[in-house]
């Protein structure tokens, strides 16, 4: 008995020992920056699906539960139609308690019509991560409401390295150079351009870096806000240098009508095909995904990326426009408040960045994190370019800028299709504009 | 004699209580998914844009409906299909039903043809819109028109190829003359351009610039490209002859007076030419453009293109209604009509097609209504760049309520523009089916 007796108090005092052991390192655990005081569910609609970048971000808000291990973040990938999913949830009174919107103008009508909560909470951490032009990206009528998370690249143009050899060109610097190039390219026997004009989107960026490059950021800013009018003599300039590469038509695979009907993934498989059909394409830095997940296309071998070329010399002749995707609040509560915080640090950004397929504007995160020398040459400059500007469809009221077959979108289309009716298209554009403002 | 009343009074009580409690559920969603939404979008349809209600506009939505072009395109494109797809389902259904009935191996013909309605119009509509790709080597339907032209009028050797100096010009029959004149004893050269590394004949070698021969006229066709773009005109090292052109020595007035094929080295020799002054030309059947496509989803010829997968998918129910009510007619009055000498295209319009009368009705009705509501094919096939030229009112109506824009006031408008154009031509199915019964 006394035998029994010893065994179990030694057992006793063992599990106790044990229990005393776990307690001190969950304690010591707690001393190294685990918050376990915060907890609640987020539920969060975001645009990435489970093939374009659900699992990346999934991974950031593992790297967030390490340090919250109670806030459960629920992420609902809605796809591409989240515009439409978030406005009726939002019309309806129900929406989720984060979302992730992509155009600056639909943020702004959320924030007019007051159903966005403000992030001034996050305001310090902002600071600290991003120049003052991404915090001036969020703020509306004084107050921040939306963090930038993750931007894309549009100054960059995607070019076939064997159709350039085959040329004989170099990636052109000014856009001069970059109408000799394809011509060139075109004589060698291939089409210089490969335009996914059935995506209205993919014209209205072409236009958008055309008119940064030669007016500059503050102008591009004015016409952006609708202070410059579309009838303006500088929009005039812009549409005809544009017509300079949609005019020639022998020059885009496919001629007018082909443009108009492939689409922006359609014209990037046209371009890396092999043999290639065409020799550049006009779009962001998401083209990379595109092209590894869709053509046999190498780095370096098969495709590489020059900067879009400068036009007029000076400060902004190599801008950078991007992309963004802006997370925004409807709810207010400490998990919420916790989650915003992070997200604006560097070690959020990294998570996905190390990745490749990622651009922020965190400046606090290194080049070095990239993971290939082309993923560093498109992302690096949208944190370091000294000139940043936005998406200009993307900041227009999102009838105007952001409506298939409509607005901005439609009209360029128009404008596609007869690219020497300059004045014409600008009296339409102008209409549009004004009736979107007005509204 | 006051007995049996409230017995059965409460016994017609009762049954009414059972028949409403299994009927309550069902109605209630109809009445929470069908009828609130109904009377919901006709009051939304007098109020602006953005709301629960917005402020009141009156009939201004209505107006906007009338006179914005993306609206009455839509409503002109509905028309369109309201006059040509339930006639065409009806017809083609018909002589499919018709040939079908007698044949070995009906069932399988009839489920071939039956098949479309298997996958839903929004599959349609994305396989349709990569059989309609432009591009032969991508379209099908092109693919079709390629292989069939390309008997008839095959390709030229140099299709995509165009001169690398302007003195080359091209003539209205699409050859290619040079604007200097020559004489005999002279040089000419034929730079080209615009051809891939590929795309050169077999067995080119590098291009040679022949040197004169009294009384001949020499010269060069060749690629006139090498990397960097090199000279134009000028024959350069790297630049290939291109062989087997087809080279024409024109007179003056343009008519040809010679014609010889250019060697490996790109160079060709006209013998024994009478003085005068020529034109060296390389005639038009070089750059024959091959079969371009049509372009299906361009413009013009989208609507037919949305047509045609329609019909494609809903023949095949035509096609099995028809049949349905071909094996139930009575066969003895086709014998007779058959007795009675006619033959067999008179028998199919004069008791055939009469006889059916009532199952093509209730084919075409019912294709009217489809038709009216018609939106994924739409959604589907259209290229984006397409969709005001293609809209129909369903597809405006989602365009402008849900996308970018946000009106909900217009779209309601467009809504109820919609039910009531549907309501008669329902109202009048419904009465036909109570007067069968």
């Amino acid at each position: 008995m006394t035998r029994t007796r010893i065994v179990l108090t030694l057992a006793l005092a063992s599990a106790l020992t044990l229990a005393g052991l776990a307690g001190a390192r969950t304690s010591s655990h707690a001393k190294a920056g685990v918050n376990t005081a915060v907890s609640g569910t987020i539920t969060f609609d975001g645009i990435w699906t489970s093939s374009s970048g659900q699992p990346q971000f999934q991974d950031v808000i593992n790297l967030f539960n390490k340090t919250y291990p109670n806030v459960h973040v629920n992420y609902k990938p809605v796809g591409n139609n989240l515009p439409t999913v978030l406005a009726t949830a939002v019309a309806g009174g129900h929406p989720p308690d984060m979302a992730d919107i992509a155009q600056p103008g639909t943020v702004a009508q959320f924030a007019a019509q007051g159903k966005l909560k403000p992030i001034t909470y996050a305001k310090s951490a902002m600071a600290a991560n991003f120049a003052p032009a991404w915090q001036q990206l969020g703020t509306y009528s004084g107050k921040l409401y939306a963090l930038p998370f993750k931007a894309a690249n549009k100054s960059v143009v995607w070019y076939s390295v064997p159709t350039f050899k085959t040329a004989g060109v170099t990636p052109p610097k000014t856009f001069s150079q970059l109408l000799t190039d394809a011509k060139t390219i075109h004589a060698s026997g291939t089409p210089a351009y490969s335009i996914g004009g059935a995506d209205g989107w993919t014209l209205t960026d072409m236009f958008e870096n055309i008119y940064l490059r030669t007016f500059g950021a503050a102008k591009y800013d004015a016409l952006s806000q609708h202070k410059i009018k579309w009838t303006d003599p500088s929009v005039t300039t812009a549409l005809k240098t544009m017509a300079k590469i949609i005019g020639d038509t022998s020059n885009i695979y496919g001629g007018t009508s082909g443009a108009l009907q492939y689409g922006f993934n359609q014209s990037v498989t046209n371009a890396f095909s092999s043999p290639p059909k065409a020799a550049m394409v006009f779009e962001a830095d998401f083209v990379g995904g595109v092209i590894t997940s869709s053509t046999k296309a190498k780095p370096n071998t098969g495709f590489n990326t020059f900067t879009w070329p400068s036009i007029t010399p000076g400060p902004d002749a190599s801008a950078v426009e991007i992309a963004g995707d802006l997370f925004v609040t409807f709810r207010d509560n400490p998990a919420i408040e916790a989650f915003v915080k992070f997200l604006a640090t560097a070690p959020a950004a990294e998570a996905w960045a190390k990745q490749g397929g990622f651009g922020t504007g965190n400046k606090n995160v290194p080049a070095s994190i990239y993971p290939d020398a082309i993923t560093r040459a498109t992302e690096a400059p949208i944190s370091q370019a000294k000139s940043v500007v936005f998406d200009m469809s993307d900041e227009q009221p999102p009838a105007f800028g952001a409506t298939t077959g409509q607005g901005e979108w439609g009209l360029f289309q128009n404008f596609l299709k007869s690219p020497s009716d300059v004045s014409g298209i600008q009296k339409q554009l102008e209409a549009a504009a004004a009736a979107a403002y007005k509204k | 004699m006051a007995a049996p009343p409230s017995g059965a009074e409460s016994g017609r009580l009762g049954r009414y209580l059972v028949g409403a409690f299994f009927l309550a559920p069902a109605l209630f969603m109809l009445g929470v998914w069908m009828v609130y939404p109904a009377v919901y979008t006709i009051v939304r349809s007098f109020f602006g844009p953005t709301g629960f209600f917005g402020h009141w506009v009156g009939f201004h939505n209505y107006k906007t409906l009338f006179t914005t072009s993306t609206l009455t395109t839509a409503i002109k494109n509905n028309a369109i299909w309201v006059a040509v797809v339930p006639a065409m389902v009806t017809a083609v259904g018909l002589v499919f039903a018709v040939l079908t009935e007698r044949i070995r191996w009906a069932v399988a013909f009839k489920t071939a043809i039956f098949l479309p309605m298997a996958i839903s119009a929004f599959a349609t509509g994305v396989t349709w819109r990569i059989m309609y790709q432009q591009d032969p080597g991508l379209g099908a339907v092109n693919a079709l028109g390629k292989t069939i032209s390309g008997v008839f009028s095959p390709a030229g050797v140099l299709s995509s190829a165009f001169p690398s100096t302007p003195t080359l010009q091209t003539t209205s029959s699409g050859a290619l003359v040079l604007k200097t004149p020559v004489m005999p004893g002279g040089v000419t050269k034929l730079g080209l351009t615009g051809i891939a590394p590929d795309a050169v004949p077999k067995g080119a070698v590098q291009a040679v610039l022949p040197a004169s021969k009294p009384g001949d006229v020499v010269g060069v066709v060749w690629r006139d490209f090498k990397p960097g773009g090199g000279k134009a005109g000028v024959v350069e090292k790297g630049e290939l002859g291109l062989p087997g052109v087809t080279v024409e020595l024109r007179s003056a007035a343009g008519k040809v007076v010679q014609s010889t094929k250019s060697a490996a080295n790109g160079t060709f020799d006209f013998t024994k030419v009478s003085s005068g002054t020529y034109h060296a030309a390389i005639g038009a059947q070089t750059f024959a453009k091959p079969f371009g496509g049509f372009a299906w989803l361009g413009p013009n010829l989208i609507v037919p293109s949305l047509l045609i997968a329609y019909i494609w998918i809903w023949a095949g129910f035509a096609m099995v209604v028809i049949g349905a009510g071909l094996a139930a007619m009575p066969r003895d009055v086709l014998e007779a009509a058959r007795t009675d000498g006619g033959t067999e295209w008179q028998v199919f319009r004069r008791v055939t097609v009469p006889l059916l009368a009532p199952v093509l009705s209730v084919v075409f009705v019912t294709m009217i209504i489809n038709v009216l509501k018609v939106f994924d094919i739409v959604y589907a096939l259209a290229p984006e760049s397409e969709y005001a030229k293609a809209n129909v009112i369903a597809l405006a109506m989602y365009f402008t309520a849900f996308q970018g824009a946000g009106n909900f006031g217009i779209g309601s408008a467009i809504a109820v523009f919609l039910f009531l154009l549907v309501v008669p031509v329902l109202a009048l199915n419904i009465r036909r089916f109570k007067r069968e019964v």
